[in-house]
């Protein structure tokens, strides 16, 4: 965190490292413990899917976390409202916390969120005391309605997930970081540190890339460039002059006659 | 556009070349949709009475082999043991047989798998949407149903009586399925019954017309080779392994996020490749007989296991390869209140 920065705070947790991890698609669990540890990562998503309930296996995610990671277990698999709260809960009952990345997917072809479904459960879990991040399709009117349910921070995608097309949904980000006081992070699609890097100056709170990483050459060796690259693009936003307003215009060639003082009429 | 006259020349073509352009292709997308994350289920049959005679199979009714179908109790020991073994998902499975083992049977052993496994899948009879409903109810989330073959008057000749010579009632049992809310719906042929190629092509289309219907199922798709049962008139077409591959790379090119399952009816190298080419899903340490976990084991199996190795020797072997071993892939929800 550079001199200046307030760090993230989560349902009073404070977060230093503001880009965020997925636990999937890596080569082996030990390879995706030795990417935390390496990047210094403090907040995790796990798939709820993936996680031992019931009894020890010799395979369990759980325990390749280091202690101390925010563990936001996500409801991947849900294809409705109702499956995603009851996702939740089974995890929250399991010990595994209370912060959960809402995904409501109904499409198995391009895994594109399902904003109405998404925010039923957003307004459910919120109201239960869980700390909700509701993964999303940038849309102003959705991001709003999740803020005022209570979420943490909303999750829009930047590109499909695992596609590694970085901001295709910019303008879309941009309303929505413009719009809402809740915090922004940026999750999907992220395929490199420039990408994550363009997120945070244009104001996200936080970067959550995962495949990017776990499909690099050098896991680790990445996830330290993302993070560097997630403070760069903080630091740059933070430091910025203010942008000029959009509705502001340096001269009124319209309707300046109005107030020439050479009227030859 | 799915062309059957393409699948016949790419099965029939000799060109090593373009096969291991084709199974780039597949390697790649397989990579880009499901990382290096395979999942492993084992199967667990509680019966094997069938009331369908169909000429090819191991449990037709004319066949004079032990019949059994497990107790309560045993079916609570066969899944003591296997889940002691480290699998999490299993697959229940059965004849197909509604007076010897009916719906009111197969959902107990439903509820009684929920309660020490974490996903539960089907490969029963087919049934009515209210039936798969029920089986949602109980904690089932997977169904795997095999057409076994596409080609209506192949199917015809093979399957002489009982319900399954309706070949339309079992080709609809998957959109039953979809209706239902089944999260997870795998189909298949069974390859060597009838030209591959045909049933190829109308496998691949009635996936597509499954994902179009229904964007939100889970699909897989399966390719069982048939195994002739040695003292059988129906001996099929053989399938060699190069095109059980061409197949298999095919279902990946068509379906980049299909789950493709291959079974321990084929031997230890033939898996270990495909896991490359598409195959996200395999079972392990499998038992195709009736008890086989616990003690009471009825020797005529399904099918003879060609993979024997244990739980762990496949997870090494995912390991050595690259590959994540995924025993928990999703957690069944059955109907509030259980």
């Amino acid at each position: 965190m550079m001199v200046g920065d307030q760090p993230l705070v989560i349902a009073g947790r404070e977060i230093r490292n503001r880009f965020f991890l997925g636990t999937g698609k890596f080569q082996s669990k030990e390879m995706m413990r030795e990417t935390i540890q390496a990047a210094k990562i403090e907040v995790v998503t796990v798939a709820l899917r993936r996680i031992d309930l019931h009894s020890p296996t010799p395979e369990n995610i759980l325990d390749f976390i280091p202690a101390g990671t925010v563990l936001m277990t996500n409801t991947s698999g849900a294809r409705t409202a109702a499956e995603a709260v009851r996702l939740a809960r089974l995890s929250r009952e399991a010990g595994c916390g209370n912060w959960i990345k809402i995904e409501v997917i109904n499409d198995s072809r391009y895994l594109l969120p399902d904003n109405l479904e998404t925010l039923k459960a957003t307004e459910q879990l919120a109201a239960d005391g869980f700390v909700v991040f509701p993964y999303m399709y940038p849309d102003l009117y959705f991001a709003r309605a999740m803020a005022k349910a209570g979420a943490a921070a909303v999750m829009p995608l930047g590109s499909l997930i695992g596609s590694h097309q970085g901001l295709k949904t910019r303008e879309f980000i941009r309303i929505i970081l413009a719009e809402i006081d809740t915090p922004v992070i940026v999750d999907a699609g992220i395929g490199t540190p420039s990408q994550a890097l363009e997120a945070m100056e244009m104001g996200a709170a936080a970067v959550l890339a995962n495949t990017a990483v776990a499909e690099a050459g050098d896991p680790p060796g990445l996830a330290c460039a993302f993070t560097q690259a997630v403070a760069a693009g903080r630091l740059a936003r933070l430091s910025s002059p203010p942008q000029p307003r959009d509705l502001a215009s340096p001269s009124s060639p319209l309707t300046g006659f109005l107030y020439s003082s050479h009227d030859p009429g | 556009m799915i062309r059957v006259e393409e699948i016949r020349s790419i099965l029939a073509s000799d060109n090593r070349e373009s096969f291991e352009k084709l199974a780039e292709e597949a390697a790649t997308l397989t990579r880009r949709h499901f990382g290096r994350a395979k999942s492993l289920f084992a199967p667990l049959y509680l019966a094997n009475y069938c009331d369908n005679g169909c000429l090819y199979c191991g449990f037709s009714q004319d066949r004079p082999i032990d019949r059994m179908c497990l107790e309560p109790a045993e079916i609570d020991a066969e899944m003591e043991s296997l889940s002691g073994t480290g699998i999490r998902h299993v697959l229940l499975l059965t004849g197909e047989s509604r007076s010897m083992t009916p719906v009111g049977y197969i959902r107990d052993a439903v509820e009684r798998a929920h309660r020490r496994f974490a996903t539960v899948s089907l490969e029963i009879y087919p049934l009515e949407e209210p039936e798969y409903g029920e089986m949602i109810e109980a904690g089932a989330d997977g169904v795997t149903l095999y057409q076994e073959t596409y080609n209506r008057t192949r199917y015809a000749e093979l399957h002489p009586y009982g319900r399954k010579a309706d070949y339309e009632y079992r080709r609809q049992a998957p959109e039953r399925m979809a209706r239902a809310g089944m999260h997870r719906i795998t189909l298949g042929v069974l390859l060597g019954l009838a030209p591959i190629a045909e049933d190829a092509a109308e496998l691949f289309l009635h996936l597509e017309s499954l994902q179009r219907q229904y964007p939100g199922i889970d699909l897989s798709a399966s390719f069982p080779r048939l195994i002739p049962l040695p003292d059988n008139p129906i001996q099929g077409e053989p399938v060699s392994d190069i095109q059980l591959i061409k197949l298999i790379c095919l279902a990946r090119i068509l379906f980049p996020t299909i789950g493709i399952t291959l079974s321990t009816r084929e031997r230890p190298l033939i898996r270990d490749k495909a896991l490359h080419l598409g195959v996200t899903r395999i079972s392990a340490a499998s038992r195709t007989t009736v008890g086989g976990y616990a003690s009471r084991d009825c020797h005529d199996g399904q099918f003879s296991v060609q993979d024997e190795r244990s739980l762990t020797e496949v997870i090494t072997m995912l390991k050595a390869n690259g590959m994540d071993p995924v025993l928990t892939d999703w957690h069944s929800l059955p109907a509030d209140g259980q």
